[in-house]
């Protein structure tokens, strides 16, 4: 079986896996990483966002002979150590507004808003409603109007 | 020392509604015999409940007012022998084991905060687990009807006093001072002279030797420092770290990933695999069964399971509803609508039916169980709320006695009414027993929206007659394809009774109907009355089960009786409610909502009213109709018609965590809004169309309004009412009467887009489609 090398979380890994299989299921079965959730494994409700080079994505597209042994993969539970804190301040936004419900849905929330917002402070401007607007993660539960608030608030402090 | 008292003592807090001036109320309990301190709390609906007086005297007009779904199951609790308990370990922490499922709703928030209260120790210092199945709470093991804070109230808070009142009294032996002398406070017990002792000090010697009945007096809510005020859920950390652990996340050893190849219609089966030797040798795969719906498949990851589940080839067998359509469907509703029986007066009648299409309650986690099956036992792990059916119902599939399957209730992802079910976790343990290994199995997203639960397809027909500013008689016929109740309140009484051929899940409907059907109109001869057809599609409950569509239309109907009596909709309504805190409520939002404010050609607002649950809510919204909005640009999803503004006024009786209750009503919202206009399931030939959350249109951040506020009514009773599904109805019926005045025209077909179709579907066939390859594309 072939082996994949790439850093995750700030370490340089390697994982034996069939090259077709989707990375969210070589983090999730194979190294047990499973703050990136599945939902639906066909790129539509985004709860397994995570990051590829600082860019949000979904691994549940991306077969893992795709990523290059230099890219760096950061889960949410890498997210964290990417600001050298014990909480992203998206994280802490998100504590602040008691944003989840169930939960299942938040850690790709979490990784699309900082990626939404980064994207939005490359582009010259603070993260406003159009932006917001173009977030496709599902949130079953319904809290969107939580998740708006804590994207304006944690941008603030990125 | 514990009084050894066993009367079950009168209530002395004043009834609902006296503004919260309550005095002292003992209750009584048990110390259990126990290493540490251990309480029980029997869920006898005479100790746990005031209501139950009222709710002997059912009475006219409508049993809904007086007696509802939540008494129900708190009166079915009275024959339980099983207690709740509190437990106290010497490391100062307290446990408490909720025999609910936690999907989302906060139920371990809110409890914890009753214990926090009552014992006074730090929320950090407690611990809420999740109760496996236990057969001996009988009917007190069922989430849902939004009936657990309501039932868990006083039991919870009795058994948290009362084993402070023993930490107090060890104390006090230990000093040898009068307990008055004592007090509490952040864990620790403080008498004369500075001396203090922790609670964990304190958990061994305050352990009973034996079961013995105490009484304990409940704080009073002016006494409340927890209750009642803003308090973030407990499980917010390690949601957005990433470690709160889902089933689907959950690691036991040899169990791994499972998925199904399913036929192409609902229920179908499985007459034959043809190249089982081929998909047994794909990489990855470990085993591969046939079973009742399908083909089992197990493998090392879930997505090697997708990949054998591309070339399975089989011969299906028939499912329970192939021929069935929308149209079909549609036209066996309306053949079995019961008649109405006050006739028209001419002019002055307002007929009108509205028809609610097929909804998909799956939660966002994937459907998925644990089991694994032994010869001679099983253990089970799902989100089930329950799950004594479950025990019971997956022990005689096995043909193993029932104390031999354990079954683990596990945090799950989301339910809206799915995990009442256990089909899953049952699936599991027969794949499991086939392969003789543990598994782990999920259904796909595509199976969740075309195999899972559907709230089914309804019609509602109201009649109304009115003359002189007087509203004559009022009458609603409901009719849908049969809701499931097949997990009955709970355990395997009523479940049974809600299967049985007569009577059977109609009877068991229509009591449900009645106990959650009532207009809160003064509307004359009024009726409201339900009739079900026996369609074999999966149905269960949905985030409610009937009051989202019954209040749409009654409230539609109001709104044009308004428009036909020349009234304004708030006027009407604040005529014509019987209901004071409901009136309270509009009132509210009328005010804080600025009804009546100019809008702009093509929006407008909407306003509409529920009481349930012993709560009452009002909600005001503002939707844009416009057509530059309604065609926005939206890849692979709808746009429509946008709710801009929302305001929700919630009265809850007694408000047990402000923040809670109003993430539950901005939850219940947009549930509204996919309801009202976008989400739906269209069945084609025994099929559900949709097969992913880009064609089935729940609420997208696109879709959800950009103002959204929520107010709560100061307390107008000392006990909670439910929260979980009490904002949907009011909200979907604002929506829709907001869209019927910003368009000029009442919708009748919900939600409102149904007839157009978004989207292209996914094949039959493979059932689970293949997961994309180019997600390095789409960046961001």
């Amino acid at each position: 079986m072939p082996t994949h090398s790439f850093k995750l979380n700030g370490k340089q890994i390697s994982v034996e896996a069939e090259d077709n299989v989707r990375l969210l299921w070589v983090l999730r079965d194979l190294l047990g990483v499973t703050g990136p959730k599945y939902g639906c494994a066909l790129e539509v409700c985004k709860s397994c966002t995570s990051h590829i080079n600082g860019k949000a994505f979904n691994p549940c597209a991306v077969p893992v002979k795709d990523i290059e042994p230099t890219d760096e993969i950061t889960t949410i539970e890498g997210l964290p150590a990417t600001v050298g804190q014990d909480l992203h301040p998206m994280q802490q936004a998100w504590l602040e507004y008691d944003v989840s419900q169930c939960g299942y849905c938040q850690p790709g929330q979490i990784m699309a808003a900082v990626a939404k917002v980064k994207q939005a402070h490359a582009e010259g401007h603070e993260i406003g409603d159009a932006d917001l607007d173009e977030l496709r993660n599902i949130c079953r539960c319904g809290t969107y109007s939580r998740i708006r608030e804590a994207i304006k608030a944690g941008a603030k402090d990125m | 020392m514990a009084e050894h008292r066993r009367s079950p003592d009168r209530p002395t807090e004043s009834p609902a509604g006296e503004g919260g001036r309550v005095g002292r109320r003992r209750v009584l309990g048990y110390l259990l015999a126990a290493p540490t301190l251990a309480v029980g709390v029997s869920w006898i609906a005479d100790s746990s409940d005031p209501r139950k007086a009222d709710a002997a005297v059912p009475s006219l007009p409508q049993p809904e007012e007086i007696f509802d779904l939540g008494d129900l199951q708190n009166l079915a609790a009275a024959p339980t022998s099983g207690l709740i308990s509190v437990e106290l370990k010497t490391d100062g922490t307290a446990f408490f084991a909720v025999p609910r499922a936690e999907v989302g709703q906060g139920v371990t928030t809110a409890i914890a905060m009753m214990v926090a209260e009552e014992l006074d120790l730090p929320m950090d210092k407690i611990t809420i687990g999740l109760a496996d199945a236990r057969p001996e709470l009988l009917m007190n093991q069922l989430t849902g009807g939004s009936n657990s804070m309501r039932s868990m109230y006083l039991p919870v808070r009795t058994a948290a006093a009362i084993a402070r009142q023993r930490l107090v009294e060890t104390a006090a032996a230990q000093w040898d001072v009068p307990t008055g002398q004592l007090a509490t406070g952040n864990g620790v017990v403080s008498g004369p002279n500075g001396r203090t002792a922790t609670y964990g000090s304190l958990a061994k010697a305050a352990a009973s030797t034996k079961t013995i009945a105490v009484s304990a007096q409940l704080k009073s809510q002016s006494q409340f420092t927890i209750l009642g005020r803003a308090h973030n859920r407990v499980d917010a950390h390690d949601i957005v770290t990433g470690r709160k652990e889902f089933g689907m996340d959950l690691q036991v050893p040899n169990a791994k990933p499972t998925m199904v190849a399913r036929p192409p219609t609902i229920n179908g089966t499985v007459v034959s695999v043809n190249n089982l030797a081929e998909v047994r040798a794909m990489p990855g795969i470990t085993d591969v069964v046939a079973i009742t719906h399908g083909v089992a498949i197990r493998g090392d990851t879930f997505g090697q399971c997708i990949d054998a589940i591309q070339v399975v080839d089989a011969t299906w067998g028939p499912g329970t509803v192939d021929k069935e359509s929308d149209a079909t469907v549609l036209a066996k509703l309306r053949a079995a609508q019961v008649p109405m029986t006050v006739p028209p007066l001419l002019s002055n009648t307002i007929d009108a039916e509205f028809v609610f299409a097929f909804a998909s309650n799956s939660p966002l986690e994937p459907d998925c169980a644990i089991a694994d099956v032994r010869p001679d036992s099983a253990e089970i792990w799902s989100s089930l709320k329950v799950p004594i059916v479950a025990q019971e119902d997956i022990a005689k599939q096995l043909g193993l006695p029932i104390d031999k399957v354990l079954v683990h209730v596990v945090q799950g992802g989301g339910s809206f009414g799915r995990h009442l079910f256990h089909d899953v976790a049952a699936e599991a343990a027969e794949i499991s027993q086939k392969m003789g290994k543990p598994v782990k199995l999920s259904w796909s997203r595509t199976d969740n929206f075309r195999q899972g639960r559907t709230h089914p397809m309804c019609t509602s027909r109201v009649r109304v007659n009115y003359l002189a500013g007087n509203v004559l008689s009022y009458e609603q016929r409901h009719t849908s394809v049969q809701t499931d109740f097949g997990h009955g309140l709970g355990e395997m009484i009523t479940s049974t009774a809600a299967h049985l051929p007569v009577g059977g899940n109609l009877s068991f409907a229509e009591t449900i109907f009645a106990l959650s059907q009532s207009s809160p109109y003064n509307f004359g001869v009024t009726t409201q009355l339900l009739n079900e057809i026996p369609l074999k599609f999966n149905t269960g409950s949905m985030r409610n089960i009937y009051s989202p569509n019954v209040v749409c239309a009654e409230e539609l109907v109001v709104d044009r009786l308004a428009a036909k009596m020349g009234q304004d909709p708030v006027r009407f309504r604040r005529n014509f409610l019987k209901d004071p805190r409901l009136l309270a409520a509009l009132n509210k939002a009328a005010e804080a909502g600025q009804w009546g404010k100019a809008m702009p050609k093509g929006t407008a607002q909407g306003v509409g009213v529920h009481a349930e649950y012993r709560g009452a809510v009002a909600t005001l919204v503002e939707i844009d109709c416009r057509p530059e909005t309604v065609n926005r640009p939206i890849q692979d999803g709808v746009a429509g018609p946008r709710v801009t503004k929302a305001l929700i006024v919630v009265d809850p009786g007694f408000c047990i965590n402000p923040r809670g209750l109003e993430a539950q009503m901005i939850g219940g919202l947009q549930d509204a809004i996919a309801l009202a206009l976008t989400s739906s399931l269209h069945i084609k030939n025994g099929m559900p169309l949709e097969g992913s959350w880009d064609n089935y249109f729940y609420t997208r951040q696109w879709n959800t309004p950009p103002d959204v506020q929520v107010v709560i009514m100061p307390n107008t009773s000392d006990t909670p009412s439910g929260a979980g599904e009490l904002a949907v109805a009011p909200a979907f019926a604002a929506v829709a009467c907001a869209y019927a005045r910003a368009t000029g025209t009442m919708p009748t077909y919900f939600p409102i887009n149904h007839g157009t179709l978004g989207f292209e579907p996914l094949p039959l066939e493979p059932s689970t489609p293949q997961s994309p390859t180019d997600g390095l594309d789409h960046t961001f």
